[in-house]
């Protein structure tokens, strides 16, 4: 079978025998030049990490229902600094420039409000490879499917542990590129432990869809549990843990200091190579 | 008393009012709406579920509650006859309690134990934690911080009845950001709670099943109207905050065509100055909290903070149907200023003896407005205008005394209004 850009770098690890990482950055954090220099650096373009595999790039939304308290104040201060949806184009850009496919995560209101046609246009235009709804199941995802068509996007879906078999399949039948698997009942943000929600519902999904790459995400804070979680997915996502380090730099006095997100990026792209 | 059989043709099956409604929600949701769906359904045709129903809202809600006639009220409204759906007169206060008898209920149906709830002015959340003492069910309700301070009374009121309540401090820290962090919380505990919205608005099938049990309003207006006049009422008027009073007031009146519709939205400082709650008016279609509806947002869909002098109307949104049945012209909606619900609070106590909750202070703006303008349009008619008291003004006495500047206590007028 023949895999999109963002399924191909997973596929690529999956061949290296590994599985791969995927790496949450908001655009416009801690402002819209020190998020494409965060950004940069989670690609591993300084030289001193591999880099994730695959680059997910959240566009800041003021009423963020899926995110937890981590990812909210980020949001939230790039919306002060004055963060725009047409930024996350650039950060697009800045991810491929850095060799790695990029895919963009928001709330529905915000592609709606640029024009659906026109928000898969210029994202396609930049390089990027698709887009990750949290808030938009395929049941209302009409124009959606018809404008990712037309741009040969990925459109990832989300899958639950709530989810039925029913609408697993469903999903993964409207789904292009792979499935996100929330891997706790939650929010996102860092857990102390991964619960066994997470491979129960791999499982179930490879029992439905086999054809299908699986990434499974919300709740992975360090490397240990990276490398637990790619023993049975094919991507593990992380996103909170990429940004503490660099709302920690904020309260420190330094926000352009990268130091700390290296470490991050260090420990979880050593996770998945374990 | 309540009539068991959904009229109106929408939404459709999947929640849409034609392009408003829907479920812009996390997939996490999915099952634990399909799940609030088909209790519904079940318990929607069951005559024992509704007996019951009808009994807490007669032995505990003091259901039906009057229609009074407010003549003195009445003559600031051009030649307008007016009488006033005393939703005020319920158990805690506003009509926010038919609905959430309702949806506990429902909740002891599916078998859960805990209930959330977002609140605004505290009346649902009051009613909430009632309803969970009641059904001896754990209850957290969410307020915005901005609310927590302006509705200080209501917060201790749900403390009392046992439920705990949590400020919060994202965002705009108001009604938009509380229905925010309870969804949060239901993505995280859907299992064994449920999430008890308070209004029409929210993913499908919210907007349908509290338009449900809020329909015991217009029931009752018609039927009261029926025996004590004999005909029907030329204009029904309501608030519109997320709009589940107004629902409520409509329901039974949107296949009657020869009945207006009034909502009357919360224009802040004026729809012109951008500090406002009036969406219909001052707003466009977008999604926001799992609908698609009429949604204050700025170029990029950020959603803009409202403004209002009531807590309950403060809400970026609007319940979809409200939105269906502004676009199609079936209701007309307007907005009144924060000056004009007070001008409106002041004469209803001073007129009638009743205190108005500031929300509802809105609706009796708006139609002093209303028939005024009738008296103008239609200088021989005598119009009977029915609206809806949604909530008493008990919880409003500190906002009162800060806007007219009473001799209260000196700490509550001398920081201005919240």
């Amino acid at each position: 079978m023949s895999f999109t850009t963002s399924a191909a770098a997973i596929a690529a690890a999956k061949a290296e025998g590994r599985g791969a990482l995927v790496g949450y950055l908001p655009v416009g954090y801690p402002s819209v030049p020190g998020s494409l220099a965060a950004l940069r650096t989670l690609c591993g373009a300084d030289g001193l990490t591999p880099g994730v595999d695959l680059v997910e790039i959240g566009l800041p939304y003021s009423d963020p229902v899926m995110d937890g308290p981590v990812i909210q104040r980020a949001g939230t201060r790039a919306l002060e600094r004055g963060v725009r949806t047409r930024d996350v184009f650039a950060a697009v850009e800045t991810v491929r420039a850095a060799g790695r496919p990029a895919v963009v995560m928001t709330y529905w209101n915000l592609v709606e409000r640029y024009g659906v046609e026109a928000f898969a246009r210029d994202l396609a235009n930049a390089g990027g490879s698709g887009l990750i709804t949290p808030d938009l199941v395929p049941d209302e995802a009409g124009e959606w499917l018809t404008a990712s068509d037309a741009y040969q996007l990925d459109r990832v879906f989300l899958v639950s542990p709530s989810s039925t078999d029913e609408r697993i399949a469903m999903t993964a039948q409207a789904a292009r590129g792979w499935l996100y698997a929330t891997a706790v009942m939650g929010v996102t943000g860092t857990r102390v432990t991964s619960s066994d929600a997470a491979p129960k519902l791999v499982e179930r999904i490879r029992a439905l869809a086999p054809e299908i790459l699986v990434g499974v995400g919300l709740g992975v804070s360090n490397g240990d549990q990276a490398a637990a979680v790619v023993k049975f997915a094919d991507a593990v996502i992380v996103g909170s843990a990429f940004i503490k380090p660099l709302l920690a730099a904020e309260d420190a006095g330094d926000p352009a200091d990268l130091t700390g997100l290296r470490t991050a990026v260090a420990d979880l792209t050593a996770g998945v190579r374990r | 008393m309540n009539r068991r059989v959904t009229q109106n043709p929408l939404p459709d099956s999947a929640g849409h009012f034609d392009i408003f409604g829907g479920r812009y929600v996390p997939e996490a949701l999915i099952a634990a709406l399909d799940q609030l769906e088909a209790e519904f359904v079940a318990a929607n045709s069951d005559p024992a579920f509704w007996a019951e129903l009808n009994r807490l809202r007669q032995e505990y809600s003091g259901r039906p509650t009057p229609l009074t006639e407010v003549p003195r009220f009445a003559e600031h409204c051009g030649r307008a006859r007016v009488l006033l759906k005393r939703e005020d007169l319920n158990h805690t206060g506003s009509h926010k309690i038919n609905n959430v008898l309702g949806q506990a209920l429902l909740t002891k149906r599916m078998g859960k134990t805990r209930v959330i709830a977002e609140t605004g002015a505290g009346q649902h959340g009051v009613a909430t934690a009632t309803a969970a003492a009641l059904l001896g069910m754990e209850c957290r309700v969410y307020m915005g911080k901005v609310d927590t301070d302006r509705q200080a009374l209501n917060v201790a009121r749900m403390q009392l009845l046992g439920a705990e309540v949590v400020a919060v401090e994202s965002g705009s820290q108001t009604l938009k950001d509380a229905m925010n962090e309870a969804m949060r919380d239901w993505v995280a505990s859907v299992d064994d709670t449920h999430y008890l919205i308070g209004t029409v608005a929210g993913p499908h099938p919210f907007p349908m099943l509290v338009r449900e049990f809020q329909r015991v309003i217009s029931t009752e207006i018609r039927q009261q109207l029926s025996e004590r006049f004999d005909r029907l009422p030329d204009a029904v008027a309501a608030c519109v905050g997320g709009g589940s009073n107004a629902l409520g007031t409509f329901a039974d009146f949107i296949d009657t065509p020869q009945v207006a519709l009034y909502g009357f939205e919360a224009g802040g400082d004026g729809v012109e100055t951008g500090r406002h709650a009036a969406s219909i008016e001052g707003g466009s279609v977008g999604v926001l909290h799992g609908m698609r509806t009429y949604v204050l947002q700025d170029a990029d869909g950020q959603t803009i903070e409202s403004h209002s002098i009531s807590a309950g109307l403060d809400y970026p949104g609007v319940g979809p149907e409200h939105a269906w049945l502004a676009a199609t012209g079936r209701a007309n909606y307007e907005a009144v200023t924060d000056d004009e619900a007070m001008a409106a609070f002041k004469l209803l106590c001073r007129t009638e003896g009743i205190m108005p909750a500031i929300e509802s202070a809105h609706a009796l703006a708006g139609v002093i407005r209303l028939g005024q303008r009738l008296a103008i349009e239609q200088p021989e008619a005598e119009p009977l205008i029915v609206v809806c008291l949604s909530g008493r003004g008990d919880k409003d006495v500190d906002t009162a005394i800060a806007y007219f500047g009473l001799p209260g206590h000196p700490d509550l007028y001398t920081g201005g209004i919240a």
